[in-house]
């Protein structure tokens, strides 16, 4: 059995990648999804299994070593993925993003400890972007999960010396990849480490919380290539295989995430965009322009007697975790009549997909959730949008206005409906520090208060003054 | 130097980057056709695929073992102990990813 499944291992990881490609195909729809992890599932014990037997002594006690870690690994993050919330989704990403960048570190600078096994020139080429890749991700994971988690520790950097000391930390990292490339130094390799770890946090910490999504998708990518980096160490054809799977697949949504904002990956990563929108609204923008409020009251009894609703999810709802409360909204209305349907923009919440799945958590049906073109068209016949918590995403300044920093990047139409109400906790500026002319429209109205609270109230007002 | 890198060391580079330049294609082609509204479910299950890198970690933790007595400890070097560690880290990924995703999955599939 053990010669057979090591002679064969090649093929049993073949087998293997084919499963994770088909993952990725499950996940086209809802219904196919579910199988498609269970083919992710049954990949990845056929790996690991095959690697046991392929592994020279497996009597020997270090095997130990690998089940205990394993099991130990695998009890936390069951743990944690059976108890997160699911508005904590973007965080527990970004964390699983950096156990894989230590993870890769782990695997390189073991192979380079390993004493007696010389590394040719492809080697040391192939451990040194590993081993980077890795690093970077891991500390810029990190960093990323403590801005989603909002903690204390992980505080936007700013100022003039950022840019040069990033530069510095990738010369530095460079400078000792090659000197570790050409002498095979262990200490250059460590060097080039701790530049890497370095470079990664202070890469991402002057990115801004709007600029999440592009940030969390694009350190999935780099998980990927840390994987395909170790897999060349290793020669490791599977390895590969998923390395550049998971990279494209978080290459693909950065780059969907950039087009949703009108810009590019360079200029989220090192662009001037926080900057430009402050200096504007320091600037002009500071007269004072009159807009309406109203009452949690008032705005129920406006939609329930609406013909039609479009709801417009933002951060706020998943902050104030309130998707529970405008289910129940919803289906209050739907039962009086009204046509109730959700519009989301692709970078509403802090990753891909972030407001799918708070609606999919409180039961919203799939067909009710529209994305941003297939609803843009129907805003003009809407009675009333009810905008919850989101701010950019629906700010006409990016259609109108080409001196605005976000002109030219799509938005949902609400201001088309004809009357739009908007939840806010005050008249704050969003993420992208920006004010928003919407909220000054004679048919807008906004409703102050904590979202869930507002939208508690209002289901009241539709339930009790609908008759 | 275990077996089955011995063995792979022989792959020429070019073959072996054939397959990973194949695999960005495949990737490319496959991930498109993910719907927007599964995306965080994809980032969640292509976590738990990106610790594959455990096949890796194995390797490293049992790298130094080949050939000697299975009954003796001295087998476990720094190796061994970094190996199990990035073993530790990349189960949080394998286990946490594919089990986060179908608890999102059966949120989508519910009502239907």
């Amino acid at each position: 059995m053990h010669d057979f499944v090591s002679q064969y291992a090649d093929w049993f990881y073949l087998v293997g990648a084919v499963l994770f490609i088909l993952t990725l195909r499950g996940l086209s729809g809802p219904k196919t999804a579910i199988q498609g992890n269970r083919y992710g599932m049954i990949g990845m014990t056929i790996a690991i299994v095959t690697t046991f037997f392929v592994v020279p002594a497996p009597a020997s006690p270090v095997v130990w070593l690998i089940i205990a870690a394993m099991v130990a690994g695998g009890a936390i993050g069951f743990y944690r993925a059976r108890t997160v919330a699911m508005t904590h989704m973007p965080e527990t990403v970004a964390m699983m993003h950096s156990a894989v960048g230590l993870s890769a570190v782990c695997i390189a600078i073991a192979a380079v400890l390993h004493e007696g096994v010389y590394h040719d020139g492809i080697h040391r080429f192939e451990l040194f972007i590993g081993c980077f890749v890795g690093a970077i991700t891991f500390t810029a994971s990190l960093f990323a999960y403590g801005k989603l988690a909002a903690k204390k520790w992980a505080k936007t950097i700013k100022g003039g010396w950022v840019k040069p000391v990033q530069a510095i930390l990738f010369v530095a990292m460079i400078g000792f990849g090659i000197h570790y490339f050409t002498t095979e130094s262990m200490t250059s390799f460590y060097a080039m480490t701790a530049f890497a770890l370095a470079f990664g946090y202070v890469w991402i910490a002057p990115i801004g919380g709007g600029d999440m999504p592009v940030v969390v998708s694009l350190l999935n990518s780099f998980s990927g290539w840390a994987a395909a980096g170790i897999g060349f160490t290793l020669n490791n054809s599977m390895l590969i295989i998923a390395g550049s799977l998971v990279g494209s697949s978080g290459a693909i949504l950065s780059y969907v995430m950039c087009r949703a904002m009108n810009r590019s990956l360079f200029n989220v990563l090192f662009g001037g965009f926080g900057a430009a929108a402050v200096a504007e609204v320091a600037e002009g923008e500071q007269k004072q322009k009159n807009y309406r409020s109203g009452s949690a009251e008032d705005a129920g009894f406006l939609m329930s007697n609406a013909d039609s609703v479009v709801i417009v999810p933002g951060y706020g709802m998943a902050q104030a975790r309130a998707q529970n409360a405008v289910k129940e909204l919803a289906d209050t209305l739907k039962e009086k009549g009204v046509k109730v349907r959700f519009a989301i923009h692709p970078v509403a919440g802090r990753m891909p997909g972030h407001m799918n799945v708070l609606l999919a958590e409180a039961d919203v049906p799939y067909e009710d959730i529209l994305e941003m073109d297939e609803i843009n068209s129907d805003f003009a016949g809407t009675d009333v949008v009810l905008v919850i918590g989101a701010n950019d995403v629906v700010n006409p300044a990016a259609k109108d206005d080409p001196s605005s920093p976000i002109y030219g990047m799509p938005i949902l139409e609400a201001s088309k409906a004809r009357t739009v109400m908007i939840i806010k906790r005050s008249m704050a500026t969003g993420y992208a520090g920006l004010d928003n002319d919407l909220f000054y429209l004679d048919k807008s109205m906004m409703v102050f208060g904590d979202a869930k609270k507002v939208i508690e109230d209002m289901y009241k007002a539709v339930n009790g003054g609908g008759h | 130097m275990n077996q089955a890198v011995a063995h792979a060391a022989s792959v020429p580079f070019v073959s072996i980057f054939t397959i990973f330049v194949m695999a960005i294609f495949v990737g490319y082609y496959v991930v498109w056709g993910v719907t927007p509204a599964l995306h965080t479910p994809l980032m969640a299950v292509t976590n738990a695929l990106s610790g594959v890198v455990i096949v890796g970690a194995m390797l490293q933790v049992v790298s130094s073992g080949a050939g000697t007595d299975p009954a003796a400890f001295k087998d476990i070097t720094p190796t061994s102990l970094l190996g199990a560690f990035a073993v530790f880290l990349a189960s949080i990924n394998i286990f946490g990813g594919f089990a986060v995703t179908e608890r999102m999955l059966a949120m989508f599939k519910k009502k239907k």
